[in-house]
């Protein structure tokens, strides 16, 4: 235990001097800015308007902006989730580093699980940041407040880990480029393929849907973000199917426990391959 | 416990379809500076790797202190300075090993004092707090050595220890060695130069392709003499004679050359001559190098 919390100690030291994450916060407060600004002029037109259809319209385009940025979290998020620990470990295989740390009387399995752990604190805490940037502007500049955040918070970070987790795992067996190559094919993979299940969804075709609900299976991470969009909305305005980030095909909760199992199983994977790696 | 630091029988290592280690065994005592030497791609460094379990052997087997090879707990009580020593290089050199410290479960004052201590011992106080960015190739080396030796091991493994060191670096090396061989810690010491190996070394193993072909004790002199007589034409029969004195006893022209234990020899070979009645006109002993071993263990491996 000792070791994996001074490989941890020293990861998140590491994590904290990479530039990759200053990029990151950067281009976080700048997104968070731009948002600020935008919803600013948003609401500037809608805010004072009377009359229950210009107040629902006004309504419908808070939460609407609201999961937009939401959106830009999941995205900002799951990249700082596959780059930042994209090297951890084959960077530090290729230049020898890992020699000196494997040949001390610490498991292979802390050194994988110091770094994980790193990692997914610094990428939860900057997804929690740039969701707070959001949040606090939309509530304080349109007074808005989506509803199921204790819900949708942790499936954000569920799918963050989740990215985290593949990219460690990656590390233990792949160069830094396939590594990175595969865990973005991966992300992109998902992606598609909550598209293919919503399109099969909405359009009534259950083979279609059947194509994306597998994707879902091999890479749970975009049903995590669906969920959390799903619960981001005002119950009306999801049953009403009326934009987009309402999905047709709503994950069900049993998704949930298989992403927490696929995150689970890559971990495993992750150190198994770590153990018996030649170093 | 176990007399010998390490023990190996039979290891073997291949990656795919190339052979990398293909029979090592041998021992080393504890307490004993044994040097390791081969030739480019002789399997040193994947055998030190499998004696450190960071590679698993595909046969054979071996104990290191006792336990067998890639036991974790062992490594509390071994030393570890890689060929090309590296580490974050943000890290300054004392919180660096300060994190080396805390893998081997040291901490608090004990593990500060240690660390200064060495620091000090490797004569890198002044750059303590400086950024490892900074450091030169030697500073780098110095430190590793440092890291190395800050669990108080039983046995260290120094590979091309004094790779990037100026001659006072070098000579800073051969006292710790020395000092780790007065308080019986065991070292496995791989280098390609022989003269710091001649220097420093108890025992030799020389390995090719993996397998120890050639053993040689330092310890105490020189490691091998050949003797030069020069008396005239000598017959097979007087050849015959001077086999008594050495080994490898072979015609250079008029001369005679042959392989003699030590000095002590060339007295007798003196009285030999003398008696025979042969012109002796020149005797000579030529101490080997481990330079000269190692190229006539190589080429004869070769040959064989």
């Amino acid at each position: 235990m000792t070791g994996l919390l001074t490989i941890t100690r020293l990861t998140l030291h590491e994590a904290a001097r990479k530039r990759v994450l200053l990029a990151a916060l950067l281009l976080g407060l700048a997104f968070v800015t731009l948002y600020a600004v935008g919803f600013h002029f948003i609401a500037r037109n809608l805010l004072g308007r009377v009359g229950a259809r210009e107040v629902a319209q006004a309504r419908l385009t808070f939460a609407l902006f609201t999961l937009a940025g939401m959106y830009a979290v999941h995205f900002l998020s799951a990249m700082a989730a596959v780059l930042l620990p994209i090297d951890t470990l084959s960077g530090e295989i290729d230049s020898g580093v890992m020699q000196t740390l494997a040949s001390k009387p610490v498991r292979r399995e802390a050194i994988v699980l110091g770094k994980w752990l790193a990692y997914a604190l610094v990428v939860v805490a900057y997804q929690m940041l740039i969701a707070g940037g959001v949040l606090l502007v939309a509530r304080w500049i349109p007074h808005y407040a989506p509803p199921g955040l204790a819900r949708a918070l942790p499936l954000l970070a569920l799918e963050a880990v989740a990215l985290v987790t593949l990219s460690i795992a990656g590390g233990t067996r792949l160069g830094t480029v396939t590594n990175g190559m595969l865990a973005f094919g991966l992300f992109g993979l998902a992606f598609l393929g909550g598209w293919v299940e919503q399109i099969g969804a909405f359009s009534h075709n259950d083979a279609t849907r059947h194509v994306g609900t597998a994707v879902s299976l091999l890479v749970p991470t975009d049903a995590m973000w669906q969920l959390a969009a799903y619960s981001l909305q005002p119950l009306a305005i999801a049953q009403l199917a009326v934009t987009p980030f309402t999905p047709a095909s709503i994950p069900s909760p049993a998704m949930v426990v298989w992403a927490c199992g696929w995150t689970l199983l890559v971990l495993v994977l992750g150190l198994r391959g770590f153990a018996n790696r030649p170093l | 416990m176990s007399a010998f630091a390490i023990e190996t029988n039979g290891l073997r290592k291949w990656y795919g379809s190339k052979r990398a280690v293909a029979d090592l065994s041998l021992s080393v005592r504890r307490g004993e500076v044994f040097g390791f030497l081969g030739p480019n791609g002789a399997g040193k460094t994947t055998s030190l790797k499998m004696l450190l379990g960071l590679v698993t052997p595909d046969g054979g087997g071996g104990r290191v202190l006792g336990a067998p090879l890639g036991e974790r707990t062992v490594r509390a009580k071994i030393g570890f300075l890689p060929e090309h020593f590296r580490f974050q290089e943000w890290l300054s050199g004392r919180e660096m090993l300060t994190f080396h410290g805390r893998l081997f479960g040291l901490k608090g004052p004990a593990l500060a004092a240690r660390v200064e201590t060495l620091l000090e011992r490797v004569d890198l106080g002044d750059a303590a707090s400086r950024a490892l960015r900074g450091y030169s190739k030697g500073m780098g080396q110095r430190l590793g050595l440092a890291a190395a030796l800050l669990a108080r091991p039983e046995l260290v493994f120094l590979d091309e220890p004094t790779s990037g060191l100026d001659p006072l670096g070098r000579l800073m090396v051969r006292d710790v060695i020395r000092d780790l061989r007065s308080e019986g810690v065991a070292v496995f010491l791989n280098s390609h130069l022989l003269g710091e190996v001649e220097a420093t070394c108890d025992r030799v193993a020389f390995v090719k392709q993996g397998r120890v072909v050639h053993e040689l004790a330092l310890a105490g002199g020189p490691a091998g003499v050949e003797a030069l007589l020069c008396a005239g034409p000598l017959d097979a029969a007087a050849l015959a004679e001077l086999a008594c004195f050495g080994t490898d006893v072979r015609r250079d022209g008029d001369a005679v050359r042959l392989r003699i234990a030590d000095d002590a020899v060339l007295p007798e070979i003196a009285r030999w001559a003398v008696a025979r009645g042969a012109p002796l006109s020149h005797l000579s002993a030529a101490h080997d190098t481990l330079e000269s071993v190692f190229v006539r263990v190589m080429a004869g491996e070769r040959a064989g």
